[in-house]
């Protein structure tokens, strides 16, 4: 009895945690901080294969490869170093994606949004931004898309996404950010 | 390409009514050895209670500015209100090198007020200036400025900025995605501040027209940057610029026919001049990384700019007209240099400086361009924006107190430093008007 008991507690916990793990997986993605989303959430996904049926439709099985697109689009906004106009390595692939995405969908239009941390004047804040989304932007053509459905701009340090002076805010700050139109 | 609609302001409120967050003075730095001056309190002989104390705002002026420093009205021993109540040997006995005595009537037959002034140098025993000023009881705060500007010039030799204004952004941050931002104009003390333009898109780089009427700015208000110039008195504005990518840094040529400005139309950002008598525009920079932060030489024949073509910002000049490949460099003794703009003498140069690498502090300094000495102003480390005062004694600058955007003024000496803290939202952008006549 206490053997029984104490296995149903175990398995209550284990249920909790499963819950904790998919809320704290969902949250990262919305804030599109995904540097290791290939592996996680997608990779739990095809080895619960119990749950095939009741997530995927009858037929059309998503493809590991429209898995990744999918969770790299959901990634929408890429951080930068301080005094760097160039985006990370690692969101290239991610990058990638987004590009392929927009040379799939002809119709699709987005904005590149840049972004900078309050420190140096604001006008060259204003010209560091655009730089950085410009690299973005090239990435994006080189890569499939075409430059009539990309439109940057630039704000410079004027619309900070975090307000205050702290190395975390100026990080969250120096940013771009593609929005769709 | 090149709009000169006149917009009737549909989505954004343009308004006039006076802010509620006014700006008040505060000394945060004065000299070691101010001028004494005695300023008795004016007398008022008409009926009831006058809005404003005349006495109080040339008091106010004349400390804040750090070389005065008035006697306490508890130490006067005689409160005399024209010349033949003064004497002398009273205010000696007191140390005091000059005093200002006055009188305010009611104008005969109207609802006019009549402020009678006179200033004296204790030392010499002579009068210096004295005259009547009439105006309405709303031109009470005007008239006090007024005679600030006498005594701050009988005395420095130097023209008093006490009757300017400023212009500068506000912007307060409700969230990441919504954020209020306001163009104001204010006394150069912060007072009587109005709002000129309120938009829930960013607004930037206010700049004054020579003769005081205009202002240029950059507004996103079309999701875009974009310049506009408006009318101050009448808030009557045109859309000046729609080129592709970033359109900003508007600055008048000091003869007021020309606009400078930052366009990255062709790739990057780079220096124009638009004409806005023709509209023509004229190209001035040409080179792959960043130029921008444009301003005049006094004389308006060159531009000096700042341009991180050596892989960090540094000053640079050149003169309109010439080859792209014909610059000239200002800056090499700091890792950034930036934001330059010449002071009336046309030989020192206000600028926005990093020293190093490794410390990312931000400080206002000045360059003599020929001796090359530079003397900084600042000890803060988010300092930007530098405005230099029509009369070229002191600096207003943007800068941080308390984690919120402030404005500080400094002497081009670096000797005496005041603040205007604003009461919410982060304040910034100053731009110190001309002389209005």
């Amino acid at each position: 009895m206490a053997k029984q008991t104490h296995k149903i507690l175990k398995m209550g916990l284990m249920v909790i945690s499963l819950f904790v793990l998919a809320a704290c997986s969902s949250t990262s993605d919305t804030e599109g901080d995904m540097s290791g989303s290939e592996g996680s959430s997608s990779s739990a996904n095809s080895s619960g294969s119990s749950a095939r049926s009741s997530a995927g439709s009858n037929s059309g099985q998503l493809s590991q490869e429209e898995i990744r697109a999918q969770n790299a689009l959901r990634q929408t906004v890429f951080y930068f170093d301080f005094d760097i106009a160039e985006f990370k390595t690692e969101d290239r692939n991610t990058l990638t994606f987004h590009a392929r995405d927009l040379a799939s969908s002809p119709s699709k239009r987005i904005r590149l949004e840049g972004h900078a941390d309050e420190r140096g004047t604001r006008e060259y804040n204003l010209a560091l931004a655009e730089r950085r989304a410009n690299g973005i932007l090239n990435y994006l053509i080189v890569n499939g898309a075409s430059r009539s459905q990309i439109e940057v701009v630039s704000y410079g340090e004027e619309r900070p996404a975090q307000s205050g002076s702290s190395e975390n805010a100026y990080s969250r700050n120096r940013r771009v950010e593609i929005v769709g139109r | 390409m090149r709009i000169r609609a006149v917009i009737v302001g549909a989505f954004l409120c343009l308004l006039s009514v006076s802010a509620t967050a006014e700006l008040s003075i505060q000394i945060t730095q004065g000299v070691d050895n101010p001028i004494p001056i005695a300023i008795v309190p004016f007398s008022w002989e008409g009926s009831g209670v006058l809005s404003e104390d005349v006495d109080d705002i040339v008091r106010a002026d004349l400390e804040q500015v750090g070389e005065f420093r008035s006697l306490s009205l508890s130490n006067m021993i005689a409160t005399p209100h024209d010349e033949s109540q003064v004497f002398y040997r009273d205010w000696d006995i007191l140390a005091q090198d000059y005093l200002l005595v006055g009188k305010i009537n009611r104008a005969p037959g109207s609802q006019l007020v009549q402020v009678q002034y006179e200033f004296f140098d204790i030392n010499r025993q002579v009068k210096l200036a004295g005259e009547v000023l009439t105006g309405s009881v709303t031109q009470l705060r005007d008239i006090g400025h007024e005679i600030s500007n006498v005594v701050f010039e009988s005395v420095t030799g130097t023209r008093g900025a006490f009757t300017t204004e400023i212009l500068y952004i506000v912007s307060e941050f409700i969230s990441p995605t919504e954020s209020i931002f306001r163009l104001e104009k204010a006394d150069y003390d912060g007072q009587r501040a109005q709002v000129l333009l309120e938009s829930p898109e960013p607004i930037m780089s206010p700049s004054w027209s020579p003769n005081g009427q205009d202002v240029a700015y950059v507004s996103f208000e079309t999701d875009l940057p974009r310049i506009y110039i408006q009318n101050i008195a009448t808030g009557q504005r045109s859309q000046i610029t729609n080129y592709p990518n970033i359109n900003s840094s508007p600055v008048w040529s000091p003869d007021g026919s020309k606009l400078a400005m930052v366009l990255s139309k062709d790739g990057s950002p780079d220096i124009y001049v638009q004409d806005l008598n023709t509209n023509e525009l004229m190209r001035v920079t040409e080179h792959p990384l960043i130029d921008t932060e444009p301003s005049w030489s006094t004389d308006g024949r060159s531009i000096v700019f700042m341009s991180d073509r050596t892989g960090q910002p540094q000053i640079y000049q050149m003169e309109l007209g010439a080859n792209s490949y014909d610059v000239e460099r200002l800056t090499y003794d700091c890792f950034q240099c930036m934001k330059a703009a010449f002071l009336p003498d046309g030989v020192n140069l206000v600028h926005v400086r990093r020293e190093t690498r490794q410390s990312p502090n931000y400080q206002i300094a000045i360059l003599n361009i020929e001796t090359l000495r530079v003397i900084t102003l600042t000890d803060t480390s988010l300092d930007e924006s530098p405005s230099v005062a029509p009369n070229g004694s002191m600096i207003m600058y943007a800068t941080k107190f308390a984690g919120r955007g402030v404005l500080d003024a400094v002497s081009i000496d670096g000797r005496v430093k005041f603040r205007l803290p604003s009461t919410q939202g982060d304040v910034r952008e100053p731009s110190w008007s001309p002389f209005f006549n």
